[in-house]
């Protein structure tokens, strides 16, 4: 099963290897890998996305908490929680095409944020589900490029994760 | 006052009162070496190669429960440092291994004798660190300290670039240490261990199945408190030998792929099963889903929460330090009126007899070539059982652990989990050096000797009157007994050619040599090695070249389907 884990680190150089190489490994799955500093800046706030069986995700959380730099971990599955990936997305939008692509982006809340006499790019966020339905809709002959962080997710509600 | 870099970290070794640190200088470390020159509290053994530093700061550690230190230089320095880091890693034995490095300004130009020592060694160690600036030296070694001793201890590694070592800065050591983000547990859950007690009470089949968390905690007391006060079986890990008397009736000797019959047998038959500081490894469980198949109530008392679940599901976890754990539990036991089922206990102890009378250690004791087992069990009566045992790895590692009898913890000194050929000798230089007046003994084969054998130089030089048993089968016999077992007698560059004179070889190096070649010169050979105090004395026991290592549990079997001598 799918699972978002949550981590926050020391911010020292070095630890976004330890916690990659653990999953190397170890042999665990990455769909994807976000970090950033977080608003304390002696730590970073990591999003894994990955997958396996309760043993395994079991297992990663562990060793995930046994790194020295690793300050807390959690798997926002446990609880219901807000997930999000930002997508730049490049396509080729020439005259006759230009309306239809601004119209497309709308429907999925994207924004236009370039224009060249011949391309859009295009700024989405949603879920990785919405970003992929949104490069099917528009169809892969129009794409030229794509750049997509990789999810990052929080808890709703009441929960936190800080120290 | 402002110090340098490394004069910085000799006063933090001084003030870690380390005693030894097993090393070889080099470019990147001379500074280091400098300052301990000028010095006498710190004492270095010099070795005549990393491998040896880090195996014998290793032994050292083991022997003493104290932290092994070791110092080596960049590039080749620390990569040949790397099979000793992960030996103790493996292991979880408390290790500071202190690398040089090239310059800070010429890291990342693939500098002379540059290695990425934190990347290279990041797999193996609890933690690595890299100092860049002379500012954090002394807080990064008292950390080193800190994480390698506390929690499951392990090796740490701190990398030096040599413009830290002559950069200068005020020196001030920390007292004390906490960091946010490490903060292994100690306690026991108090609601968990009540459930334990109840379970331990309630058992009609129970087994105490102990591992090395207990040698590395010193939980020894407890253990066998809480074991002869219950009355249960025993059995030991190969790293946790020492743990509880071998010599203890309730002791069933080890189980595993190795262990005996009778411990197996009661692994996989008890209705209540107690891990104290083991990890369920598979050369202990063998195949897991074979192992799970009977119903059973597992306790897992571990201070790493990583351990617990992870290859066997276990109903009541405990995490903390097993001294800690096991008090509580004596207690609340002591304190209830509870008792175990004396007829159920009684019936499973007769069950457990009966497993016995296999007689599963057996060999052939009127052989007229030397027996490994007896040049072991002879070992055994000569040292009276007190000597500090190091083994390297393969068949005589197995016999060692099944014939010498050990009854204290820190008398066994072997490479368990990287199973490291190589090992013995450095590690019985370390244990030499911490325990001065006692027996060390390495047990070793013609192979894995060859490993490490220039230590023998080392040995020579600090005069550690070491004393080496090579059961010389002229084989990798554990090579060849798989090669027997499994793959059709075809005895793939299993075989020792060309091997040294080894008694020459002693000699060469100013040690004695003796070669024994018949049973009845065993014991007066091992005699007259250990009236040698002051000598390191090379054995070359010229052994069965057939001999096998039983019971066996072959690779991915259950743990019952055990290879007895009598089936061959
Ligand atoms: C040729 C060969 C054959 C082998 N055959 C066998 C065999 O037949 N039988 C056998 O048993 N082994 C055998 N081994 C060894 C095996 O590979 C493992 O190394 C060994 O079984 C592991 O022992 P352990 O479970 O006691 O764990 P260890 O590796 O000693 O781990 C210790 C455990 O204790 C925990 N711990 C540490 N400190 C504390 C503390 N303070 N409080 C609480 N918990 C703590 C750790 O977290 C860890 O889980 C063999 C090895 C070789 C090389
Ligand atoms: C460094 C290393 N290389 C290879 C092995 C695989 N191995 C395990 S036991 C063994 C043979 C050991 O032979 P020897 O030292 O003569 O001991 P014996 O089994 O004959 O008693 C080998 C090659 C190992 N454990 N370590
Ligand atoms: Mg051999």
């Amino acid at each position: 099963m799918r699972h978002i884990i949550s981590i926050l680190l020391e911010n020292e150089a070095g630890a976004l290897s330890r916690v990659s190489g653990l999953f190397s490994a170890r042999g665990y799955n990455i769909e994807s890998l976000t970090v950033a500093p977080t608003e304390d800046e002696s730590l970073s706030r990591m999003t894994i996305v990955t997958s396996g069986s309760g043993d395994v995700i079991e297992q990663i959380t562990k060793q995930l908490n046994k790194l020295v730099e690793v300050v807390k971990v959690v798997d926002l599955f446990e609880a219901p929680h807000i997930e999000r990936e930002l997508m730049l997305i490049k396509v080729r939008a020439t005259a006759k095409d230009r309306d239809d692509m601004k119209r497309m982006s709308d429907i999925f809340r994207g924004r236009i944020i370039d224009v060249s006499e011949d391309t859009y790019t295009i700024e989405l966020t949603g879920t990785g589900h919405k970003l992929d339905a949104f490069i099917e809709a528009l169809g892969r002959s129009v794409i030229l490029e794509t750049a997509r962080t990789g999810a990052c997710g929080i808890s709703r509600g009441q929960r936190v994760l800080r120290i | 006052m402002e110090l340098s870099g490394a004069e910085i970290l000799i006063k933090c070794l001084q003030a870690e009162k380390v005693e030894y640190v097993f090393g070889y200088p080099g470019g990147a470390v001379l500074f280091i070496y400098d300052e301990l020159f000028k010095q006498n509290k710190v004492k270095h053994v010099l070795v005549r190669h990393e491998q040896g530093a880090t195996h014998a700061a290793d032994g050292y550690s083991r022997s003493s429960r104290k932290v092994g230190v070791a110092l080596v230089t960049s590039g080749p320095g620390v990569t040949n440092a790397v099979t000793g880091i992960a030996t103790a890693y493996m292991d979880s034995i408390p290790m500071v291994i202190i690398s040089g490095q090239v310059p800070t300004h010429a890291i990342g130009l693939d500098a002379f004798q540059e290695c990425d020592a934190v990347g290279i060694t990041r797999p193996c160690v609890k933690h690595n660190f890299l100092v860049k600036d002379v500012k954090d030296l002394a807080l990064t070694i008292k950390k080193a300290f800190y994480l390698a001793s506390t929690g499951r201890p392990g090796p740490v590694l701190v990398d030096i670039p040599k413009d830290v070592t002559t950069d200068k800065c005020k020196f001030e050591y920390p007292e004390t240490i906490s960091m946010r983000s490490y903060n292994p547990v100690v306690k026991g859950h108090s609601g968990q261990i009540k459930k334990a007690a109840q379970l331990l009470i309630e058992a009609q089949r129970p087994m105490i199945y102990a591992g090395g968390g207990v040698i590395l905690s010193d939980a020894a007391p407890q253990l066998t408190k809480l074991v002869r006060m219950l009355g249960f079986p025993c059995t030991n890990t190969l790293m946790g030998l020492g743990g509880f008397p071998a010599t203890d009736k309730h002791f069933v000797g080890m189980l595993g792929m190795h262990g005996t019959y009778e411990a197996n047998m009661a692994m996989q038959n008890c209705d209540v099963l107690v891990a104290i500081g083991a990890r369920f490894d598979d050369r202990v469980i063998g195949d897991p889903a074979h192992f799970g198949q009977v119903p059973r109530k597992i306790i897992h008392i571990d201070i790493d929460p990583s351990s617990i679940s992870k290859r066997v599901r276990v109903d009541v976890p405990i995490v903390g330090h097993v001294p800690d754990v096991l008090d509580d539990l004596i207690k609340l036991i002591d304190a209830g009126k509870q008792r175990p089922d004396a007829k159920a206990l009684g019936a499973w102890w007769e069950q457990i007899k009966q497993w016995k009378t296999k007689d599963c250690l057996r060999y052939d004791r009127k052989s007229k070539i030397i027996k490994p087992q007896f040049v072991l069990e002879k070992l055994y009566e000569i040292t009276k059982g007190d000597a500090i045992v190091t083994s390297d790895v393969g068949q005589h590692q197995m016999w060692a652990a099944q014939f010498y009898k050990f009854d204290k913890p820190r008398r066994w000194i072997n490479s368990g989990g990287l199973g490291t050929m190589g090992f013995g000798l450095p590690a019985a230089m370390g244990a030499q050096l911490a325990n001065p007046g006692a027996s060390v003994v390495c047990v070793t084969g013609e192979a894995s000797f060859q490993m490490c054998i220039q230590e023998l130089s080392t040995c020579k030089q600090y005069r550690l009157p070491i004393k080496i048993i090579n059961l010389n089968n002229r084989y990798m016999g554990m090579v060849r007994q798989w090669q027997q077992f499994f793959h059709g007698n075809r005895y793939s560059e299993s075989y020792m050619d060309a091997l040294p004179d080894f008694v020459k070889l002693a000699e060469s190096y100013g040690h004695v040599g003796i070669s024994i070649e018949k049973p009845a010169d065993v014991e007066p050979a091992l005699k007259e090695a250990f009236k040698r105090t002051e000598e390191l004395v090379f054995m070359d026991f010229i052994t069965d070249q057939t001999e096998n290592v039983y019971p066996m549990v072959g690779g991915g079997k259950g743990l019952t389907e055990m290879i007895l001598a009598e089936e061959l």
